[in-house]
């Protein structure tokens, strides 16, 4: 057990480190039930070179041995590499259109994601996880990670008085969030949950980010700020560790005691154009 | 807490003192429009407790929330007029008793089972199923409220030592592995109504197996619970401050 960190909320959601379960327990236990889980991941214009090697460490590290479907939002299909995947996950590209600016992209996900729920993963998949293709698998990421709402501390602000938190602060955004409120700072890159409540919360955070749109106003850290809100009204159920969600960029502190997740180096300002 | 565990090994919570705010808790719940029921036995001399039971319940679980208090009884003229707080119902049931208290076990699981069936699942979201010879202390609030809640024995023991420490191997009870996971005790547990349908159903078709062959498992609907609970783990405990055995 881990006496060093947080491992229940104020709402008793499970925050899961290394050291807070048993895999075997919870394999033994979600196994038998025969799920697929599916994985959402935007590759437009640059962002496709970073394809290959999330998808080649997540046959390696995420829910090995269950029914996977990677839903690969691209511009550019054809410029999707598919390496071989392990019996039972399958690779599925996901149209999109390319649009200018990266903000743009990013505050477009959460109708995309919600559109495709709609249309065809809510038949596939009883589980999906909403994660940037910027990152990289490296530790294993099993069924500790299943929930109804499932929501990632973002790396940053773990240790960090809830003041620093990045929330949006101005109060014409419909991500506002006051000073003195606020549980965590959740990370964008991964989030997820049943597939009927991520449809759910993906459909409430794109109307906040219409709601904003239509006023002139975009939230400090586009989508992150809109889920950030939700999730304050709307508790997750389970709560995953920096673990899950690390930047290689920060040294690593004692409470994380290994990464499974973490993003890839990359040259922003290239990436970006 | 630091001095406790606050997380099972399957990442339910175990909910102690100090670990949760109930104002969120109380928030989330109010949003569901939830309704949540109380089964408990008052059979034969059990009649005494009622008023010991309801009041205190009355005043302490789930205060402010709307509660149906299911009161099953062989004696209900014995019942005193009690004072229900205007969220809260009573509703009387009356059972007949049976000989033999190995059977009473028994035959409360499928009571409960059969009226879940019957009758609670129209009117409640969640049900908790409690031996009436107890009083709250203190407020149980909607803390206790998820899918599979069982409650850890204040009678915890080591995995080697198990309270139903099982010589008939052959009866339904008998647990093939002692996981040594927790002990949890019978006189308090509860969920969504549909597990604790799933749950009470498994119990009395086991204890009626063990009776036909002729098996009486010690600790009888306890044994059983905990059997179903190693195969369909709780996806909250609750620690042993909901539920203190005074004969410790």
């Amino acid at each position: 057990r881990r006496q060093d960190v947080l491992t229940v909320t104020p709402w008793l959601a499970p925050i899961v480190w290394e050291g807070t379960f048993d895999p075997e327990i919870l394999d033994r236990a979600y196994r038998p039930l025969n799920l697929t889980i599916g994985v959402t991941a935007f590759a437009v214009g640059k962002y496709t070179r970073f394809v290959r090697r999330f998808l080649e460490s997540a046959e390696r590290h995420f829910l090995r041995g269950y029914r996977v479907n990677y839903y690969i939002f691209t511009d550019s299909p054809q410029s999707i590499p598919r390496p071989r995947l392990q019996p039972g996950r399958r690779l599925l590209t996901v149209p999109v259109q390319k649009h200018p600016g990266w903000q743009e992209i990013s505050m477009r996900r959460m109708e995309a994601i919600n559109q495709h729920v709609a249309k065809e993963s809510h038949g596939q998949v009883q589980y999906l996880f909403c994660l940037d293709i910027d990152m990289v698998f490296h530790n294993p990421w099993g069924p500790e990670t299943l929930g109804d709402t499932v929501a990632a501390i973002h790396p940053g602000y773990f240790d960090v008085p809830r003041e620093q938190f990045p929330y949006e602060r101005r109060s014409s955004s419909a991500a506002f969030i006051p000073e003195g409120e606020g549980d965590f700072y959740y990370g964008g890159a991964v989030f997820g949950g049943s597939v009927k409540k991520v449809y759910e919360f993906t459909k409430i955070c794109h109307m906040t980010i219409l709601a904003d749109k239509a006023n002139g106003i975009m939230a400090a850290w586009q989508e992150e700020s809109h889920l950030n809100r939700h999730f304050l009204s709307h508790k997750p159920s389970k709560l995953l560790s920096p673990e899950y969600i690390w930047d290689d960029r920060k040294p690593k502190p004692p409470q994380i005691r290994l990464v499974r997740f973490s993003t890839v180096n990359k040259n922003y300002k290239e990436v970006r154009n | 807490r630091r001095d406790v565990l606050v997380l099972t090994p399957w990442l339910a919570p175990i909910v102690w003192e100090g670990t949760f705010s109930r104002d969120i808790l109380d928030a989330q719940y109010l949003q569901k429009n939830l309704v949540t029921g109380v089964v408990t036995f008052a059979v034969e001399k059990y009649w005494f407790f009622i008023e010991g039971f309801v009041s205190s319940a009355n005043k302490y679980f789930l205060a402010g929330h709307p509660v149906n208090f299911y009161l099953f009884t062989d004696n209900p003229e014995k019942i005193p007029h009690l004072q229900m707080a205007p969220e809260n119902h009573l509703f009387v049931i009356t059972v007949q008793n049976h000989p033999r208290w190995q059977d009473i076990s028994w035959s409360h699981m499928d009571i409960i089972s059969s009226y879940i069936q019957r009758q609670f699942q129209h009117e409640v979201d969640y049900l908790y199923c409690m031996d009436i010879n107890v009083q709250f202390l203190a407020h149980v609030g909607v803390e206790i409220i998820d899918a599979l809640v069982a409650t850890i024995s204040s009678w915890q023991v080591t995995p080697q030592q198990d309270k139903a420490s099982e010589t008939h191997p052959e009866s339904q009870s008998a647990f093939p592995e002692v996981q040594g996971d927790f002990y949890y005790t019978a006189s308090f547990y509860g969920g969504s109504v549909s597990e604790v349908y799933k749950l009470t159903r498994a119990c009395s078709a086991g204890l009626v197996e063990d009776r036909e062959n002729g098996i009486e498992a010690p600790c009888h609907h306890e044994s059983h619970l905990n059997r179903y609970l190693l195969q369909h783990r709780p996806t909250r405990l609750l620690s042993p401050e909901y539920y203190w055995d005074t004969e410790l």
